[in-house]
């Protein structure tokens, strides 16, 4: 293991105990979605994007949306791991006058670039953020995550027509494939398949990945951006729920109660995992 | 009264050509209707920042959105029932739960969708946007306050929904008219009742002005095109100067003008009011002053209501 994926590797850990330890403290939330996240958004945050923690607003960083919005206290982990945050803000997770709602929104919270939470709109929003670095001859990427249930909602279908139609190869977007959503199993409800070709179609540069191998998704991200005249999609191949004990491949997981002693074995779990 | 020779879409997209050479954050998303709206005009222009997104009014208005995060004041166009029920949700959480800077337009208001019929026909419009906090509600009376309002509206640093009438208005104001947004424009004075009018029903309540005249009724006279924010002060001034007031507009009376201005008086200054509007019913196809007739639009409706609100303060 290559010294930049060991470091990633850590990161991962540390935004899946944060994660876990911040729904936990709280006592329920969308945990199970949320730690399907943690390696695209530990190669995210500390390899791949241009972003600084001194000024969130810097013109030319580039961009991220989280269209499935409700995996936001993965990305809340993330951005304190980097710096945007204190990780005691994490305690304040979707408490009474807190920065860090359920679902991301750009109003409350340093370094969200969007508000997200009724699913298919951040897609759109991501793809009307590309366009305007098109318009201004810019050279930043616009990342963004979709889920997989996310995926059926009409609207990502209007933004992904429209992203291949006008070539917009500055939009690197992933599909957090964990295979579940809150009713079921996502091919007993409405079935994605054949996603990666549905993808095809609408003029997507089209990966499948393992989503929880960083080396696998940070090889995908230079194909993305080696792939001229195309946007891109990398199929993130993900477990929900996954390194949490109480909630891996569990359906139930998507927004669940958790005790005390539950999210506390869990990341004592996780930690004599990394020792 | 007379009508102006040139239709407001063309005031439209004259006011966007001439803000758009001066301020590049100006950008048109569009949904296939370019060609009802012309901006066409424009896109000759400004190809580069003309988008159409094609029949996809969800992702219109998310890619405006967007667009507007990274700094660009975009102009999103379709009929109004497309640009407000259609996207409540887009506009609702994409815009304006995210803080962000879309100007909405909305053509064909109320019964001017003609024979489009009744599924382009939003007589509900004005009511979905004025539930969305901080929307501003703007209907151009005539191309002059157009012009006027343009800028105000660049200005405006948050959603305005632009309810806008695609042919020709009646003419009431001058070139040199005075406008402010959020502030409602008294037409003329008067002491026995205030009528409120907005978009093409301020011509039938000026006329309704002058028949109520002619009875020996001094009807004061205000146009409001700035349904949200609601200029409170002016209502409740005019309220307890005549104690009876009537309300016009071209739009259902649930939510909308006079659903705002009943609100405003029973909180602040309980006085009788009329409204004249559709009265919850969809529409269907018809000439403007076909339906105007059929849903009580006219200016006979609103000396109507003005005799029975005055009788009623008895």
């Amino acid at each position: 293991m290559t010294d930049k994926i060991s470091m990633l590797t850590e990161k991962a850990n540390a935004i899946r105990k944060l994660t876990i330890q911040s729904i936990g403290e709280l006592g329920v939330g969308h945990i199970g979605g949320a730690l399907s996240l943690c390696e695209v958004l530990a190669a995210l945050y500390f390899d791949v994007m241009e972003v600084d923690v001194q000024d969130s607003k810097m013109a030319d960083r580039d961009r991220f949306v989280l269209s499935k919005g409700h995996g936001g206290p993965a990305v809340y982990a993330a951005l304190a791991l980097k710096g945007f945050l204190d990780i005691k803000d994490l305690q304040t997770l979707n408490r009474s006058n807190t920065n860090l709602p359920s679902h991301c929104d750009m109003r409350l919270t340093k370094g969200i670039d969007m508000s997200t939470g009724s699913l298919g709109q951040g897609f759109s929003a991501a793809i009307g953020m590309a366009v305007a670095g098109k318009i201004d001859h810019k050279n930043f990427y616009v990342y963004t995550i979709i889920g997989d249930g996310e995926t059926q909602e009409g609207q990502i279908w209007e933004a992904a027509m429209l992203g291949g139609s006008r070539k917009l190869d500055n939009v690197i977007a992933f599909t957090d494939y964990n295979k579940m959503q809150i009713d079921g199993y996502t091919e007993e409800i409405n079935g994605l398949e054949p996603l990666d070709l549905k993808w095809k179609a609408f003029g997507w540069h089209v990966q499948t990945v393992n989503g929880h191998e960083i080396e696998s998704i940070l090889h995908a991200i230079d194909n993305a951006k080696t792939t001229k005249g195309k946007p891109s999609m990398i199929i993130l191949d993900t477990i929900k729920g996954k390194g949490c004990d109480f909630c891996e491949n569990l359906v139930a997981s998507h927004n669940m109660p958790i005790s005390e002693e539950a999210w506390k074995q869990a990341v004592e779990w996780l930690d004599r995992e990394e020792v | 009264m007379v009508l102006e020779d040139r239709w407001l879409r063309e005031t439209y997209v004259d006011l966007l050509l001439e803000y758009a050479q001066k301020d590049e954050s100006i950008v048109i998303v569009e949904a296939d209707l370019m060609t009802a709206i012309g901006t066409k005009r424009f896109q000759a222009v400004f190809p580069n920042r003309t988008v159409n997104v094609g029949v996809a009014e969800a992702n219109m208005i998310g890619i405006a959105a967007g667009m507007s995060a990274m700094g660009k004041i975009p102009f999103t166009h379709t009929f109004t029932p497309f640009s407000t029920r259609r996207v409540c949700d887009q506009v609702t959480l994409s815009v304006a739960y995210a803080g962000l800077n879309v100007k909405i337009v909305g053509s064909d208001p109320g019964v001017t969708a003609e024979l489009n019929g009744g599924t382009h026909m939003s007589m509900e419009d004005v009511a979905i946007m004025r539930n969305i906090p901080n929307m501003v509600i703007f209907e151009p009376t005539d191309s002059a306050q157009f012009r006027k309002a343009f800028p105000q509206i660049l200005n405006h640093d948050g959603p305005v929904y632009i309810r806008l009438l695609r042919r020709n208005a009646v003419r009431i104001f001058d070139d040199d008219c005075a406008f402010q947004l959020g502030k409602g424009i008294v037409l003329k004075e008067g002491k026995d009742v205030t009528i409120v009018a907005s978009g093409i029903m301020t011509s039938e309540a000026v006329e309704a002005g002058e028949r109520l005249k002619e009875k020996g009724i001094d009807a004061e006279i205000i146009n409001i095109h700035t349904v949200k924010p609601l200029d409170t002060e002016l209502l409740l001034q005019s309220a307890r100067k005549t104690n009876a007031v009537v309300t016009a507009e071209n739009g259902s009376i649930l939510n909308g003008l006079g659903g705002a201005v009943a609100e405003c008086l029973s909180e602040n200054y309980p006085t009788v009011i009329k409204r004249v509007g559709v009265r919850d019913h969809f529409g269907e196809v018809g000439l403007t002053e076909f339906l105007k007739e059929k849903y009580g639009l006219k200016a006979v409706n609103i000396v109507e209501a003005a005799e029975k609100a005055i009788e009623m303060k008895k």
